[in-house]
C-alpha cells in the first residue's frame, strides 16, 4: 500500500477513535452535572413517588454502561433521543438549528478565508511598510474588542442608522436566499472581523518563514516581480501550517458563535445548547456536544489530510 | 578589443551589521574591485570565506543577500549600467541576461513544483521562449548535461533525483533562457568528489557548447583552474591577483596565491604498527533503528597508539556511523569494540568515566559543539573538573598550558566562542578533547568546514600534539588531500563496508580496486588540463571494456 494511502487512514483512523473517546467524555461529563431532570421537570413541589416513576420512565435508573451504549448506538444511527423537556425529537430540532448554525459559518467562511489569506500575502509583500502595519492594527484591533461589542456598534451604525441591513438576524424557510443573506449580513460581518485576524496573522508568519529559504532568492534571481515570487513560490509550501489555522477557525464558525446568535437573535445551535443547558435537559446536551465535537475533530481531520496531501515528498515518493 | 560583457569599475559593497549590544552600523564587504568578462570567457572568482566573492558575483544581478546593498563603483553588463537602471529593466537582466546557479541546488530548488517548472520559469517569464521551445531546450539541456532520462525528468519533483543530477538541474534552469553570463557559485562545493568530476564537465562543456561566458566562485583553487580562462584571488574584499589562469597557476606572483597555491605542505611520514593497538572493530554490523537493511557490514579496523586511522568515503558510505559505534551512541547488532585491552559495552550507559575519558571526540561545527553562554575557560575547564576534580589555581594554570599547546595566548581564557575565528573554535574543540588526557581521539570532518590555509594549520596542530601527548587520532573525512596529509594508515569505506584498508603507503599505491581508483582519480589537481585527461582515460578504459 502506498505510503500516502496508510498515513491517510491512520488520519481517519485516529479521527474516530477520539470522536469515540470524546463521546465518552461527554457522556460521564453530562451524568456527573449537578441537579435532577426528573425534579426540574416536576418542581419543588413534586412527591418523592412522582419523582421515582418519572426517573423509572426515562430511563434514569438503569446502569450507566448500557445507558451510553443505548445511546452512542442511537446516535450512530441518527436516533439522538428525545429532548426530556419537551418530548420533542432531538434529531429534528437539531438538523434545522444545524442547518442554519452551518449557513451562517459558511457565508462567513466565505468571505473571511479569502480576504484573510489575501491580506496575509498582501502584508508579506509590502512587510514593515504602511499596508502591512495597517492590516496588522486593524485586524489586531477588530480581534481585541469583544464580539458582543462590535455586534452592538454595527447594530448601531449600520441597522439603526444607515438601515441598510436588518438588526435582527430572524430566518425562516419561506425567505429567498436573497432575504436570508439581507437578515445574516451584519452577523457575517462581525464574525468575519473576529475571525479575521489569527488567520491573516499565521498566513503572513507562514510565508515569511518560507520566504527564508533559498528557493525564494532563486525565484528572485529569474527576475519574478514580488507578488509572483510570492504566489507561485512561497504560497505551496506555505499551505500545511496556513490550512490548519483556517480550520480552527472553521470550527470555532460552527461551534463558537453562542454570543453572536443571542446579539442578532439568530436560531443556531449555540442558543439552542445553552436553553437546554439550563432546563438540564441532559440528552440534548449530549447530542449538541458530540455534534461540537465531531466537527471539530473532522475539520481538524481534514487539516491534518491536506497538510499530507501537500507535502510533495508524500505524495510523490521516490 | 571589443567591449566586454561584464564591466566592473571601483565596485563597493556594504552592509548594515547589528550586534548585540551595540548601535547598528555599516560595514564594507568589497573594497572597490575592478575586471572584465569578455563574452564567451570564464572568470574565475577564488578566495576564503568571507572573501566577498559570492556578494560580487550577486552584484553583476544587482542582487543583495539579506542587508548587502551596492555601496559605490559601476557595474555594465551588454554596455548598460545596471546600477543607474530602473528595477523594471533589473527583472529582465535577471534570468534573461545574467543567471545563477547556487551552491546548494537541493535547497535552491522549490520543492512543491516540478522541475521542469522550474527549469523553464525564467524563459518564459522574460519572453525569451515560449512554453513549449523552453521545454524542448530544457530536454536538450538534460540530455547534453548527462541525466539520465533526459525527456521526462523535468516531470519529476526535486526530491525524487540525487543532489548530483539536482546539481546539474540547476545548471540547466541558468541556462535555459540563453543568458549571455552565467554565475556559478560553489557549484560542485557540496558533492562528493566522483559526483563532483561529472558534474564539472558537464558545466565545462555546456559552456563551450553555448558560447556563454561564466563568472565562476569557489575556494577550491584545483577547480578553478580546470574551468575558467582568467582567475581573480580576493581577499577580505580586496582585489589580491588577477590575471589569466596559467599565470596564476603556475607562476603566482602574492604571496597569498602562492600560499594558495602551495597549501597542503605537511609532508607526515607513515609509522609503522607498534605494540598491542589501542583501538580493535572487530566484525562490526550495524544497522539504525526501525531500518531494514546494515548501514555497517562487518567492519574490522586497528588503531595503534599515538597513529593515526584515516577512515575516507563519501557521503552515505557509514563513516560517520562508525564513529557512533565506537562512542556507543549506536550499539551494533553484530561485532565487539576492544579500546585499551578492554572490551567495550556496546551502549554508552554502561561505560565507566574511564572509558568515557580516554576515548574523546572532536566535530565538524565547532560552533555548535561548544555552549555559546561559556567562556573558553569554562569550556576547557570542564573535563578537568569532571575528570580529575581540578579546582581553582591549579585548574586555571592547565587550562593556561592546554591553551598554549593550541598556539592560542592566556588572555584567551575569558573570550566567548562568538568572539573567536572558525579556526580558533575548532583548536578551543581540541584543547577540551585534549584536556581529558585521553588514549584515543575522534575527529570527525573536523577540517571539511574550514578555509584552506585554516585547516591546513589545524593538521599541523593536530600532528604536533599528537607527538607531545601521545593520542592516536581516528580521523573521519571525505577529502583525500588530508588524508594522505596526515595517516599512518587507511580504510576506503564504501557502501558499509571497508572498500581496502592497511599502511598509507600501500593504500594510495596501485594495483587499485575500481573504487578505490574512482576516488583517487577524481581528486582535482591543481594543474591545467586535468579535467580533460581524467575524462579522456575513462572514456578509453570504458571503450576497453
Amino acid at each position: 500500500m502506498p505510503l500516502i494511502v496508510k498515513l491517510l487512514a491512520q488520519r481517519i483512523a485516529l479521527g474516530l477513535i477520539l470522536l469515540l473517546l470524546v463521546s465518552g467524555l461527554i457522556f460521564v461529563g453530562t451524568m456527573i452535572l449537578p441537579g435532577d431532570v426528573a425534579q426540574s421537570i416536576l418542581g419543588q413541589s413534586a412527591t418523592p413517588e412522582a419523582l421515582a416513576n418519572l426517573r423509572a420512565e426515562l430511563g434514569l435508573n438503569d446502569p450507566p454502561l448500557q445507558r451510553y451504549i443505548q445511546w452512542l448506538g442511537g446516535a450512530m444511527t441518527g436516533d439522538l433521543g428525545t429532548a426530556l423537556t419537551s418530548g420533542a425529537d432531538i434529531t429534528e430540532s437539531i438538523a434545522k438549528r444545524l442547518s442554519n448554525t452551518l449557513f451562517l459559518a459558511f457565508w462567513a467562511a466565505i468571505i473571511a478565508v479569502p480576504l484573510a489569506i489575501f491580506l496575509g500575502l498582501l502584508a508579506v509583500r509590502f512587510k514593515d511598510r504602511w499596508p502591512d502595519k495597517l492590516i496588522s492594527a486593524v485586524t489586531l484591533a477588530s480581534i481585541s474588542i469583544p464580539e458582543f461589542l462590535i455586534g452592538y456598534v454595527l447594530m448601531y451604525l449600520i441597522a439603526v442608522k444607515l438601515r441598510w441591513f436588518p438588526s435582527v438576524a430572524m430566518i425562516n424557510d419561506s425567505m429567498t436566499l436573497g432575504d436570508k443573506l439581507s437578515a445574516i449580513a451584519l452577523p457575517v460581518a462581525v464574525l468575519t472581523l473576529v475571525v479575521l485576524a489569527h488567520m491573516m496573522r499565521m498566513t503572513r508568519a507562514a510565508i515569511l518563514n518560507v520566504m527564508q529559504s533559498a528557493y525564494i532568492e532563486t525565484a528572485e534571481l529569474k527576475g519574478l516581480n514580488g507578488f509572483q515570487v510570492i504566489f507561485r513560490h512561497a504560497f505551496p509550501n506555505a499551505i500545511a501550517p496556513i490550512v490548519n489555522v483556517v480550520m480552527l477557525n472553521l470550527a470555532y464558525l460552527v461551534v463558537g458563535v453562542v454570543v453572536i446568535e443571542v446579539v442578532f437573535v439568530y436560531p443556531g445551535m449555540g442558543q439552542y445548547l445553552v436553553d437546554h443547558v439550563s432546563k438540564r435537559d441532559v440528552p440534548v446536551v449530549q447530542a449538541c456536544g458530540l455534534i461540537f465535537a465531531a466537527v471539530y475533530i473532522g475539520l481538524n481531520m481534514v487539516a491534518d489530510i491536506v497538510a499530507i496531501l501537500s507535502n510533495p515528498r508524500l505524495r510523490h515518493p521516490k | 578589443m571589443s567591449e566586454p560583457l561584464l564591466k566592473v569599475r571601483g565596485l563597493k559593497i556594504g552592509a548594515t551589521v547589528y550586534p548585540p549590544g551595540e548601535k547598528p552600523h555599516d560595514i564594507d564587504i568589497v573594497h572597490g574591485v575592478d575586471f572584465d568578462v569578455q563574452k564567451g570567457k570564464v572568470l574565475g572568482l577564488i578566495g576564503e570565506s568571507g572573501a566577498g566573492k559570492s556578494t560580487i558575483g550577486l552584484a553583476s544581478m544587482a542582487y543583495g543577500r539579506g542587508g548587502v546593498k551596492i555601496t559605490g563603483g559601476e557595474v555594465w553588463v551588454n554596455g548598460r549600467d545596471i546600477m543607474q537602471s530602473s528595477i523594471g529593466d533589473i527583472r529582465k537582466l535577471r534570468g534573461g541576461e545574467v543567471t545563477y546557479v547556487s551552491q546548494s541546488a537541493a535547497a535552491s530548488f522549490n520543492p512543491a513544483k516540478k522541475i521542469i517548472d522550474q527549469v523553464v520559469e525564467a524563459a518564459v517569464e522574460q519572453k525569451k521562449f515560449s512554453r513549449k521551445e523552453a521545454e524542448d531546450r530544457a530536454r536538450v539541456l538534460f540530455e547534453k548535461l548527462g541525466l539520465p532520462d533526459p525527456q521526462n525528468i523535468g516531470d519529476r519533483f526535486p526530491h525524487q533525483v540525487s543532489g548530483g543530477q539536482l546539481q546539474r538541474c540547476m545548471t540547466a534552469l541558468a541556462l535555459c533562457p540563453e543568458p549571455d553570463l552565467v554565475v556559478f557559485d560553489e557549484p560542485t562545493t557540496a558533492l562528493d568528489v566522483t559526483t563532483q568530476i561529472d558534474v564539472l564537465m558537464a558545466i565545462k562543456e555546456a559552456i563551450r557548447d553555448t558560447g556563454v561566458a561564466a563568472l565562476y566562485i569557489t575556494h577550491d583553487l584545483a577547480v578553478v583552474a580546470q574551468v575558467s580562462d582568467d582567475i581573480m584571488v580576493l581577499r577580505h574584499g580586496n582585489m589580491v591577483e588577477y590575471g589569466p589562469v596559467d599565470q596564476i597557476i603556475n607562476h603566482p606572483q602574492e604571496e597569498y596565491t602562492q600560499a594558495l597555491v602551495s597549501v597542503r605542505s605537511i609532508d607526515h611520514e607513515e609509522k609503522a604498527p607498534n605494540g598491542d593497538p589501542v583501538l580493535s572493530v572487530r566484525n562490526i554490523t550495524a544497522r539504525y533503528k526501525g531500518t531494514q537493511f546494515d548501514v555497517l557490514h562487518n567492519v574490522n579496523v586497528d588503531l595503534y597508539p599515538g597513529q593515526t586511522l584515516a577512515v575516507v568515503g563519501e557521503s552515505g558510505s557509514g563513516k560517520s556511523t562508525l564513529a557512533r559505534v565506537i562512542t556507543g551512541l549506536l550499539p551494533p547488532r553484530e561485532g565487539e569494540i576492544e579500546f585499551a585491552g578492554r572490551t567495550l559495552t556496546p551502549d554508552l550507559a554502561g561505560r565507566s568515566p574511564e572509558d568515557l575519558r580516554e576515548l574523546q571526540m572532536i566535530y565538524q561545527m565547532a560552533d555548535v559543539a561548544m555552549n555559546p553562554r561559556q567562556t573558553v575557560g569554562t569550556i576547557i575547564g570542564r573535563p578537568l573538573e569532571f575528570y580529575f576534580g581540578m579546582k581553582g589555581e591549579e585548574k586555571r594554570k592547565r587550562i593556561i598550558e592546554l591553551l598554549d599547546e593550541i598556539e592560542l595566548g592566556e588572555d584567551f581564557i575569558d573570550r566567548y566562542p562568538a568572539e573567536l575565528s572558525g579556526g580558533q573554535k575548532q583548536r578551543v574543540c581540541i584543547a577540551r578533547a585534549l584536556a581529558a588526557k585521553p588514549k584515543m581521539i575522534i575527529c570527525d570532518e573536523v577540517t571539511s568546514a574550514l578555509d584552506p590555509l585554516v585547516a591546513d594549520g589545524i593538521l599541523k596542530l593536530l600532528l604536533q600534539l599528537q607527538k607531545i601527548e601521545d593520542v592516536a587520532f581516528l580521523f573521519i573525512t571525505h577529502d583525500l588531500a588530508t588524508v594522505r596529509a596526515i595517516s599512518d594508515s587507511i580504510a576506503v569505506m564504501y557502501q558499509g563496508k571497508v572498500q581496502r584498508y592497511g599502511g598509507k603507503n600501500q593504500v594510495l599505491s596501485p594495483p587499485f580496486d575500481d573504487y578505490t581508483d574512482l576516488l583517487l582519480s577524481s581528486v582535482p589537481e591543481m594543474r591545467l588540463g586535468w579535467l580533460e585527461e581524467v575524462i579522456a582515460n575513462r572514456k578509453m578504459e570504458s571503450a576497453g571494456n
